[in-house]
């Protein structure tokens, strides 16, 4: 077992674990793009960075590729963690626009400005696709290409390899290719949509119409957010 | 030259390896001394040497035609360099075939008109002893200045470039006069491997390849770390643009580099070393590849070095055209044979490096130091340099200034005293703006901050770093926004591409500066520009994207007043910008003959010959060929 | 010698080494320097030789930039863009070399004589500006010199500066 610190408390977790996985096992939030479980980390995206170590000498380190070693001070939402996501999402949302998850990742964390050009890229690179297809499908059908701002997910010389099994894993997994809800309307890079609209089910229909999942807008603005929650059971309750 | 193979088993036979090597760097004949490194190359010494040897061999003259590597002197190639027993050794410079035969036919005189300077003798800083040339003919050459009195040259310590310019790198025999394998032999016969790592650790010595990390502390957890086999590698992919320190060396005195590497893998329990030098360096890699294939006939590489029972191997594994290669964990994958994407550390190399295994990688210059702390101590190296900074370093001074070359500084000289007095001061009455260090990872001095001493500590804390080696003079008709433009463009171009924090940072600070350049960009932009350079530094994976906003940090902190002017009066005060400048033609002083006219791109120079021309600026592609094939100073730039 | 046109493709250059990944690169870079770029049939034989997929062959071969998957031009013309090189005139001479070979930008020209490449540091910072024409160097240009040098190498094969054994 290693012993490290995460936000000030102590944790316990296996040998070889990550950071990221800690924080996991003990339910702290840690945003990702190019973590699945199941496939290797990858650290690409850079969402998931950490403060670790004691400053002076402490550093931003990507959770998902830091092991957990014995008597390392872990902090998830630090000033400098938190200056860092926003910049990253920032560029996130004006590189790929489109992308549902990214938005959603983007007003969860109340971002409300995007200073750069859009760019509408529909790929970030976080490799889940080439991963994906290398150690759960056991292709290895498409992989990277190029360098740079050259660098691309390709398919080897541009024709679909016999390896293919044209199983779908890479469309499965990419986090780009679920479109925002405002996919095509919207002129600006940022959407915002979930901050500024109330969602309509719950006022008119007097019922939440999602039984899986609550919709993002509602989890930041409507009746299923966290500070609402305790006013909903309250209220339940009374009746 | 004839190539004897020797066993060496033997401290005697080692001697006297030592003393056929003597008698052909100090010959009892005339020897014309030629240096063929690279930059000799370009500027033409292979016709020179050539020449030589046309001329030598239709007189019938006894003369000893030699090649040599480089001795620094690079604004001044090609250099021919003639030895005349007993005499002082004379160094010609810029040296054309046409002048060959008048050299030739003054000999054993000197011609002072032709010549640069004399050497009345050699230091060995890795025996402490200095070699007399002069007996009897006098130590003096009329006209001409001694290399110790030379500005350029009597502030400089030669300890990584001992042998540079003095050997021929292809003779063993020669390095082993000049106290080659000596330093093995007493690491593999009375040291013990511990000993030597505290060795180095006493001694201060802190990497050379730029980050500077203290090589004993590294040899240490390399020695303690488990697993095996364990591995050496020699870091020889210099990709700073601007540095080509490691080339000398290689080319130079490719044997100071395997010997180091020998006493590493010995100190450190490895027995297998590579050597990784970029492909864009040819005679590098034939020269290095050369002296592993002799030393291995000598029994100074193989199963029982020097009869000690000690095994070390050394391969070349050659880059293939990626910077980032030059990145210790990307230059592993590529030996491996993988793309060169660096992966996170920990775990160091130290720990997990080539397959896996405990890896000491370190750059040429420090394997090339080793030899040296061995022989002379570790107390006499930290006698050198400052207290943090121990030693010597290598530096390229390049750019703008009067002596162009490759020097070798005790650490604590002072920028100002590097750029003035070694390098001459800046040409044609320009002046010094900015001194460039660390190359894409480092950043931009200004002349105010000149009485900075070198050393790792001031120039992190002045914003840049130390670097490679790579050290760029910039003058007044440098724009600093362009510069970090430039830098930009190649880390863009050179960036893996794996993190998005690097990928897409580098690229959209590439995007904010060029639109500053362009006279399009806003106060705010500058703003944006740090908030993306903080992004970069603090979430890239790797050195490469951490260091890759200090070029841009460093011009914004010290230059802001030339952003705004791109900003606020869309001016390029160093006019250099293409699209805040414009080229006209001076009525008064153009006369007329039309030079510019044929190599204008645009073919936006019209006019009547013999009378006068003008640019149609609509056409104008800025291209600058008629300013510089205009003899009348009448084309002006505003 | 194969010509740039129709390679004849000895699968020996791949056969001849060891089946260890540490080749991989070597391979190509052998590859590279017989027939001036990377055939596809030869990726794919090293590939199945080496046990590695295609795909991760592919990426070496897109990733580093000696190597090149199409044909090149002729003569390699390879403009230094180092940082001492910049500041002395180095985008200048490129242009001026694009100019004279007739390529857009870098690449091959249209009459494949020439390759035009840019190259970050051959390390003669002391002569800048640099430009290397195959095996040999050309130290402090003038952008009125470019044409001559080229010259030299028009409608020759791959020969050096001493273009008499033509």
């Amino acid at each position: 077992m290693v012993r490290l610190t995460i936000n000030g408390s102590p944790v316990q977790v296996d040998e070889g674990s990550t950071v990221l996985e800690a924080a996991r096992l003990y339910g702290i939030p840690i945003p990702t793009l190019c973590h699945a479980d199941g496939l290797t980390p990858y650290g690409a995206c850079r969402l998931c960075v950490v403060e670790v170590g004691t400053a002076p000498k402490s550093r931003l380190a990507a959770s998902c590729t830091t092991r957990a070693t014995e008597g390392l001070m872990v902090r998830t939402d630090s000033a400098r963690v938190d200056r860092a996501r926003r910049l990253l999402l920032e560029m996130y949302v004006a590189t790929s626009p489109q992308s549902k998850r990214i938005q959603d990742l983007a007003s969860a964390m109340g971002m409300r400005e995007c200073r750069y050009e859009a760019k509408h890229e529909t790929c970030i690179q976080c490799g889940l696709c080439v991963r994906i297809c290398n150690e759960q499908m056991m292709a290895g059908a498409i992989g990277f290409s190029g360098r740079g701002t050259t660098r691309k997910v390709s398919r080897p010389f541009d024709q679909t390899a016999d390896v293919c099994r044209q199983c779908g894993a890479c469309l499965y997994v990419c986090p780009v290719s679920e479109l925002r809800c405002q996919a095509g309307s919207a002129d600006t890079a940022l959407c915002n949509g979930c901050l500024n609209f109330s969602p309509p089910c719950f006022d008119s229909y007097d019922d939440a119409m999602c039984f899986l999942e609550p919709c993002h807008a509602c989890e930041l603005a409507g009746p299923f957010r966290a500070d609402a929650r305790t006013k909903i059971r309250a209220a339940a309750t009374a009746r | 030259m004839v190539e004897r193979v020797h066993h060496i088993t033997d401290l005697e036979e080692l001697e006297r390896v030592a003393i056929h090597g003597r008698t052909s760097l100090y010959p009892d004949r005339i020897k014309i001394l030629i240096g063929m490194a690279t930059c000799g190359r370009a500027a033409g010494a292979e016709e020179v040497l050539e020449k030589v040897r046309e001329v030598v061999a239709q007189k019938k003259l006894p003369y000893i035609v030699a090649e040599t590597g480089c001795i620094g002197w690079c604004s001044q190639e090609p250099l021919l360099d003639i030895w005349v027993p007993g005499r002082p050794r004379v160094t010609y410079g810029k040296v054309t075939p046409k002048q060959v035969p008048e050299i030739l036919a003054a000999l054993p005189e000197a011609k002072p008109k032709l010549a640069l300077a004399i050497m009345t003798g050699d230091d060995n800083p890795l025996t402490g002893k200095h070699a007399d040339y002069c007996n009897g003919h006098g130590s003096k050459v009329d006209g001409l200045p001694s290399y110790a009195e030379l500005p350029l040259f009597r502030r400089q310590l030669r300890i990584v470039m001992r042998n540079c310019g003095i050997l021929d790198p292809s003779s063993l025999e020669e390095y082993a006069a000049r106290g080659g394998y000596h330093a093995l032999w007493t690491a593999l016969w009375s040291r013990k491997p511990e000993e030597v790592v505290r060795e180095v650790t006493d001694s201060g010595l802190r990497g050379r390849g730029g980050a500077g990390f203290p090589t004993g502390r590294k040899w240490q957890a390399v020695r303690d770390a488990k697993g095996s086999p364990k591995y050496v590698i020699c870091n020889a992919d210099e990709g700073d643009p601007g540095a080509y320190m490691d080339r000398g060396v290689l080319e130079g005195d490719p044997h100071s580099v395997i010997e180091g590497m020998i006493i590493g893998g010995y100190a450190l329990g490895a027995h297998e070393g590579v050597i990784y030098v970029r492909e864009e360096y040819p005679l590098a890699v034939a020269r290095v590849t050369a002296a592993i294939h002799q030393a291995e006939r000598a029994d100074l590489l193989g199963d029982d070095i020097l009869g000690s029972g000690f095994a070390f191997h050394i391969e070349v594994a050659q880059g293939a055209g990626a910077f980032v290669c030059g990145e210790e964990t990307a230059l592993i994958a590529s030996i491996e044979g993988r793309v060169g994407e660096p992966r996170p550390r920990p775990p160091y190399p130290a720990e997990k490096g080539l397959w896996g295994k405990p890896t000491c990688i370190n750059n040429v210059e420090t394997w090339a130091t080793v030899p040296v702390i061995v022989s002379r101590g570790s107390a006499w190296f930290s006698g050198i340099g400052t207290e943090r900074s121990k030693g010597t370093k290598v530096f390229s001074l390049v750019g703008s200034v009067a002596n162009t070359a490759l020097i070798e500084v005790p650490m604590g000289t002072t920028l100002h005293d590097v750029v003035e007095e070694i390098g001459g001061g800046v040409p044609d009455g320009h002046k010094v703006k900015a001194v460039q260090t660390g190359g894409p990872s480092g950043g931009c001095i200004p002349a105010e901050k000149l009485d900075l001493p070198v050393d790792y500590e001031s120039l992190n804390a002045a914003g840049s770093i130390m670097g490679s080696g790579g050290m760029i003079v910039m003058d007044d008709q440098t724009c600093m926004v362009d510069i970090a433009k430039y830098f930009l463009d190649f880390l863009q171009d050179e960036s893996c591409g794996k993190c998005f924090s690097c990928r897409v940072g580098t690229q959209r600070m590439k995007e904010i500066v060029t639109r500053i350049s362009e006279g399009k960009g806003t106060e705010q932009d500058l703003d944006l520009l740090e908030d993306v350079a903080w992004m970069v530094s603090e979430t890239s994976l790797c050195g490469l994207g951490q260091s890759a906003p200090n070029p841009v940090l460093s011009t914004l902190r010290y230059f802001r007043g030339e952003y705004l002017a791109h900003i606020r009066d869309h001016k390029c005060p160093a006019k250099v910008c293409k699209e805040l400048i414009t080229y006209t033609i001076d009525p008064v002083t153009c006369n007329g003959c039309g030079a510019c006219v044929s190599l204008c791109t645009g073919q936006a120079v019209v006019g009547e010959k013999n009378k006068l021309y003008t640019i149609e600026q609509a056409r104008c592609t800025k291209c600058g060929a008629c300013l510089e094939s205009c003899k009348f100073d009448a084309v002006l730039v505003n | 010698m194969p010509t740039v046109e129709t390679p004849i493709l000895d699968e020996t250059i791949v056969d001849k080494y060891e089946e260890r990944r540490a080749n991989l690169v070597p391979i190509l870079q052998d590859i590279q320097a017989t027939y001036s770029y990377l055939p596809e049939e030869l990726l794919r034989r090293v590939s199945r030789k080496l046990h590695v997929s295609l795909s991760d062959v592919y990426q070496l071969a897109t990733f580093y930039r000696c190597f090149s998957l199409k044909p090149r031009g002729r003569h390699v013309v390879q403009v230094c863009l180092g940082t001492a090189c910049h500041v002395r005139g180095g985008p200048k001479i490129l242009d001026r070399v694009e100019t004279e070979t007739g390529t857009v930008g870098l690449g091959t020209s249209p009459d494949m004589e020439f390759v035009v490449e840019t190259v970050r540091c051959l390390g003669c910072c002391g002569l800048a500006p640099v430009m290397k024409v195959d095996r040999d160097v050309y130290a402090t240009l003038e952008q009125s010199k470019i044409k001559r040098v080229l010259n030299r190498y028009r409608k020759k094969r791959p020969a050096g500066k001493d273009a008499t054994d033509g």
